[in-house]
């Protein structure tokens, strides 16, 4: 028997079944804009058709880690900044599920770094979703990599000395071929943008501006959003890493002036996914792991036949 | 030197091919009909530095490297080979020569290569002097220059081999057979001329003393392995299909073994970014349906800590193999050590459990790397396989019939889509279910991502049986009990049950015991030995099962001798502190023998330790620490 049967896609699906229905909702404080990214992953869920039984959501530690607690799908929440090599290597062992991950700016820039670098060198076919709200929330409001410079926080008292990480540069230097920043307080926009990124077929990067009025009020989520796409001031090729990156330094500089800018900033469909590149060199099964298993037909070598070589 | 065994030792630098030529020479040994075990010392640099490989061979069943050696060949030195001005110090050069002299046995035999090692720089040696008082016998010969003559200076190793063989009195047929199946062409044609060659110019010698080594006959066909070999050929039989891992002396030995086979049998092999990333991903592909492995070496299984601990509470099958070094921190990479023992048992937050299983030998290496897996699927936790550098790299015999096992490939405990529709359900799945009857065992089934039906949260955080957030303390309380009945299960099927993984040896009734752990135990096995016919009365176990601890077992073992001496390699004692731990008492009874400098004990070294132990304390050394007992 098959472990996984295919997926019915004559199934209307609406917002309420990625919507666990078993406790007083969210942690999350009034007013947050993670509300807005449980929102637009919803809206993008439903509008692609996905079915919660075939998504695997994977999230790391912190406000944004909750995420999987309030989606209802496959989930896994795992530990602070680890969430990109659970996910990938799942979504390896099973290509044939929408993987997703989040993560917040101190989780996906700060302590999973380093993972954030080699998932998007690589290009694994998932998306990632920062939620950046320049700060520590759940831990009561420390500077994060995010964090403006100058920026006094309990850890910081006399003011951040460190300039602002640049997610968006960052992603694109590291290898990513489709990254964009959306914002919490335009849901049309992040709605569209994660459905883009979910059906790009490659690593997806969506830095998710995110208001915290707990920990950061003063903040630039509060100000006007200007869509690059729609402005022709910001005029550029999306498929040109140079212009992108151009597009990207001007919007991750103004951030801190208070000029907010979001949209689509790269995308590259052209590039090979790491699943294709991993099977041209033979290095990734067509049957996925899991079938294997169960596939009654499927003959197991024995080691046996290495056995024979040291003889 | 007609005697019971030939230790042969082939010394040089790093990089003059002593690996391979030794590995070559074993199987030659080996399929002449004698058992076979290597043991390898290496620096921690690519090339030069003061590397050498042991090859033990007798007729019996031969488990530990042995005291000392009775055959050295001086390869050379790599230092040399760098011309430049001030690469070479001194008397570098002969340093192959006098640093290897050591532990040669009284009547051994030395073979080195007067194209490499001066020999004005040997005369100024005490070579001569030591040879005539320990009756060594002293073979120089040009390897070099027969090399250079039928090929490359590189094949001076092919040379040395041709000249021992001539001198044990070993004819060519093995040799020349395993060049023809790793060589072919020109090269082989080279290498066969120069091994011929010096063959003949050793055949020559005059001498007057025997040196014919003993020969066997196995009954059946035989495989040379090492303990890395047989934890990736166990993890293939049990289906794994997913290893993630990064590179790092000796762990790389297995993740590199099954980068090669996993690809090729439909699995998947991923290196990536650090420690973190791999135990994370074995994580990840595991959730997902994989049978899944990670592994590293000290530093790096350091960094998978916390993630061993979500491994636990999110019940994900998981096997890490641990290979300890020498530590604390980088220590000395090559050399090994068995002082990772409380970072493996106790490593990562919480009160979190865990299987850990160390294997001593290469079949034990296959086995147990195999109840791990098993145990890690049916129980839905991580199971661990610690052993170390020496284990990892030595080469031993095992018969092929012994491989000759059923592959294991199933996935117990996970559900299918039509079993997920039958589950008990309140429109969700309850993975994390602790009311029913399989909380006896403390197994609650799984499903798979991506099965109809099936969809739950894996979490970090302590969960409700749907796995969704709770700080609950009756739920708490019901989880933390339900996963901690997994590891009584599994002790009453090790401990003193079917799959106890320890092993005894000597008379059941001895008057003393000597525990070990791991790698150590063939050494201590034949020290064992070596005193029971001493007149001694003995008795020895090897302990694999480490948690859970076989806490009956060890009490029977205890309670039925005077006293213990306990061997491992560390400075504070991390095996004897495990088991005064899990047993709370006999402390007073056991001496601790530790040694700590980079090389595994020698049977000898035991044996000494045994008798100043039961006799009068008293122990002199340079390289191994007498801790006597304490009250507990």
């Amino acid at each position: 028997m098959s472990v996984f049967t295919a997926i019915d896609e004559d199934r209307e699906l609406d917002e309420e079944d990625f919507t666990p229905g078993i406790e007083p909702q969210a942690t999350w404080c009034p007013g947050c804009g993670d509300f807005g990214v449980l929102k637009a992953l919803k809206g993008a869920m439903v509008e692609l058709g996905r079915d919660p039984d075939e998504t695997l959501l994977v999230t790391g530690i912190g406000c944004s880690g909750k995420l999987s607690s309030y989606f209802e799908s496959y989930g896994f929440h795992s530990i602070h900044g680890r969430s990109l090599p659970v996910a990938r290597a799942a979504k390896l062992a099973n290509p044939g599920l929408e993987v997703v991950a989040a993560g917040g700016d101190g989780d996906g820039y700060g302590i999973g770094g380093n993972h954030f670098v080699h998932t998007a060198r690589e290009n694994h076919d998932m998306t990632y979703v920062v939620f950046n709200n320049e700060i520590f929330g759940l831990t009561k409001g420390q500077t994060s990599p995010t964090s403006p410079k100058g920026h006094k926080s309990k850890t910081q008292p006399h003011g951040s000395a460190k300039d602002p990480i640049r997610p968006l540069s960052l992603s694109l230097t590291g290898g990513a071929s489709y990254i964009a920043r959306t914002a919490a307080v335009n849901p049309n926009q992040a709605q569209e943008i994660l459905v883009e990124a979910i059906e790009h077929d490659g690593f997806s990067h969506v830095d998710f501006l995110t208001q915290c009025p707990t920990w950061n009020k003063d903040a630039k989520q509060y100000v006007p959003y200007v869509d690059i796409q729609k402005n022709e001031e910001y005029e550029f090729d999306i498929t040109d890493r140079r212009e992108a990156g151009e597009a990207m330094y001007e919007a991750e500089s103004a951030l801190y002036d208070g000029t907010v800018l979001t949209g689509r900033f790269y995308h590259d469909e052209t590039r090979p996914s790491y699943h294709e590149e991993k099977q041209s060199v033979g290095e990734l099964p067509e049957q996925p792991l899991a079938e294997q298993y169960f596939d009654p037909d499927r003959e197991w070598e024995r080691s046996l036949e290495l056995v024979e070589n040291h003889t | 030197m007609t005697a019971q065994e030939l230790v042969w030792r082939i010394a040089g630098g790093s990089g003059d091919g002593i690996d391979s030529t030794s590995q070559n020479f074993a199987k030659a040994l080996l399929r002449s009909g004698l058992d076979v075990f290597t043991h390898r010392h290496y620096p921690s640099r690519i090339r030069g530095g003061h590397t050498y490989v042991e090859v033990r061979a007798r007729p019996e069943p031969v488990r530990s490297r042995g005291d000392g050696y009775n055959f050295l060949l001086v390869l050379g030195d790599s230092f040399a080979r760098n011309k430049r001005e001030g690469t070479i110090y001194g008397d570098e050069r002969v340093k192959p020569l006098t640093e290897n002299l050591d532990e040669l046995r009284e009547g051994g035999v030395v073979v080195y290569d007067t194209g490499m090692l001066d020999e004005e720089l040997v005369a100024a040696t005490d070579l001569e002097e030591r040879a005539e008082a320990n009756d060594w016998h002293v073979y120089p010969v040009d390897l070099q220059a027969i090399a250079r003559e039928h090929g490359r200076d590189v094949m001076r190793n092919t040379a040395g081999v041709g000249v021992t063989a001539a001198l044990i009195e070993k004819d060519l047929d093995h040799f020349e057979r395993l060049l023809e199946e790793r060589m072919s062409g020109d090269v082989l044609e080279a290498n066969r001329a120069v091994l011929r060659d010096a063959y003949e110019q050793a055949e020559a010698f005059e001498f007057g003393h025997d040196l014919r080594v003993p020969s066997g006959d196995h009954e059946e066909e035989q495989a040379l392995l090492s303990g890395s070999h047989a934890i990736a050929y166990g993890a293939l039989d049990e289906g794994c299909r997913f290893i993630s891992g990064y590179p790092m002396t000796p762990w790389t030995e297995v993740f590199t073994l099954l980068s090669k086979h996993l690809p090729e049998r439909g699995g998947i092999a991923e290196q990536v970014e650090d420690e973190i990333a791999a135990v994370a991903a074995a994580i990840g592909a595991s959730h997902a349906g994989a049978k899944a492995m990670s592994g590293s070496s000290g530093g790096g299984f350091a960094l998978m800590s916390e993630a061993l601990g979500l491994a636990e509470i999110t019940e994900t099958p998981l096997v890490l193999v641990e290979s300890m070094r020498a530590g604390p921190s980088t220590g000395m990479p090559t050399k090994p050590e068995q002082s990772d023992l409380d970072l493996v048992l106790y490593t990562s937050q919480g009160d979190s459990n865990r299987v850990v299983f160390a294997p001593s030998n290469t079949r034990e290496a296959y086995e147990q790397t195999r109840d791990a897996f098993e145990l890690a699927y049916e129980y839905h936790l991580p199971a661990l396989v610690i052993y170390d550098q020496k284990l990892s790299g030595e080469l031993r015999n095992v018969p092929v019939s012994f491989f000759d096992q059923e592959p294991s490939p199933g996935l117990p405990n996970t559900l299918t889509e039509d079993a997920l529709d039958a589950e008990p359900t309140d429109g969700r799945f309850h993975r994390y279910r602790h009311e029913d009857e399989e909380a006896s065992t403390g197994v609650s089934r799984r499903s798979i991502p991506g099965q109809r039906g099936g969809h739950y949260l894996a979490s970090g955080n302590e969960h409700h049986p749907t796995g969704h957030l709770s700080e609950d303390p009756e739920n708490r309380v019901a989880q933390v009990d339900r996963r901690a009945a997994k590891l009584d299960a599994i002790r009453e099927r090790v401990d003193g049950g079917p799959a106890s993984h320890q092993t005894y040896f000597g008379p059941e009734t001895a008057e003393y015991g000597i525990v070990t752990w791991g790698s150590q135990q063939g050494t201590v096995r034949e020290a064992v030995a070596r005193l029971n016919e001493e007149g001694h009365s003995v008795r020895g176990v090897g302990v694999s099962d480490l948690a859970p601890f076989p806490v009956t077992e060890m009490t029977e073992f205890l309670e039925s001798v005077e006293s213990a001496l306990v061997v491992e390699m560390s400075e504070s004692a991390q095996f004897r502190g495990l088991v005064q731990r899990e047993l709370g008492a006999y402390g007073d009874r056991l001496d601790s023998l530790l040694k700590y400098n980079g090389d595994p004990f020698e049977p000898r070294e035991i044996a000494e330790a045994f008798r100043a132990s039961v006799e009068d304390h008293e122990f002199d050394s340079s390289t191994t620490t007498f801790v006597p007992a304490t009250s507990d």
